[in-house]
């Protein structure tokens, strides 16, 4: 069964775009089915309702969601990239 | 390369010296309003935005940057705005709004729908990944030095991790 990511930042336009796309790829390439929901982090609460597996995002998260957050500035520096995408892959493979 | 389709040469603001986050927004959001890339009350919800999500981004090399950006119903047209600080200023982090980020480049992204443009903040987060891009960038004295340090960006780095 496809695993939930809801990727999220400010506004939801513009490094959530990014971060999305690259789990997106990073999933194909693994042969992980992934659905991204990419929102804005004020509207995580709505989404984790119809369940999600993941949250990755560039903004501060002040709530705890329950599930997995994996910041994902990396995305956007190329600073530990890897270990990041390897912590994600770790939560999908589950 | 998508970015130098919407970075306008006349919201290039070089070696600017200023002391605030929201100065800078100011300055930026004034030449994309000037132009007609983004409506009235831009450049105040994108300080407020500012405020709540700070957009500074911690890079791996010598200088720092931030992405100030508002949601889309504050834009007419896609376009970019670049500035460059001969000192710091600090933006707070994206990740982490307690946390400091001296910033000495500025590019400030209006955005007129959600998803789009995706090459481009590609091409974005491809610069940022690049020190010697980065201080390039920041060194750069003329808006023509910028074009040409963007367009001779070839492929992707290897792996900068």
């Amino acid at each position: 069964m496809a695993k939930t990511v809801i990727v999220s930042c400010g506004t939801a336009i513009a490094t959530s775009t990014v971060v999305a796309s690259a789990i997106e790829e990073a999933a194909k390439k693994a042969g992980i089915q992934v659905i991204v929901k990419q929102c804005k982090a004020a509207e995580i609460p709505a989404i984790l309702a119809d369940g999600a597996d993941l949250i990755v995002t560039t903004s501060q998260l002040r709530f705890d969601p329950g599930i997995p957050v994996i910041k994902g500035l990396a995305f956007l520096t190329g600073i530990g990239t890897e270990l990041v995408m390897a912590q994600i892959m770790e939560v999908l493979k589950k | 390369m998508p970015v130098l389709d919407f970075l306008k040469q006349e919201a290039i603001c070089l070696q600017v010296d200023l002391g605030s986050s929201e100065e800078i927004i100011r300055l930026l959001g004034g030449k994309l309003h000037a132009l007609g890339y983004v409506k009235d009350g831009f450049i105040e919800a994108t300080l407020k935005r500012e405020a709540s999500m700070p957009t500074g981004l911690p890079l791996g090399g010598e200088y720092n940057a931030a992405l100030p950006h508002v949601d889309i119903e504050f834009v007419n047209k896609s376009a970019l705005a670049l500035a460059t600080l001969t000192h710091p200023v600090v933006f707070k982090n994206m990740v982490d709004d307690s946390e400091e980020v001296p910033v000495r480049m500025v590019i400030m992204l209006a955005l007129d729908k959600p998803k789009s443009q995706i090459e481009m903040l590609k091409e974005i987060s491809q610069i940022l990944k690049r020190p010697e891009t980065v201080r390039a960038l920041v060194a750069a004295q003329t808006a023509q030095e910028v074009v040409t340090i963007l367009a001779d960006m070839a492929a992707p780095p290897v792996n900068s991790s």
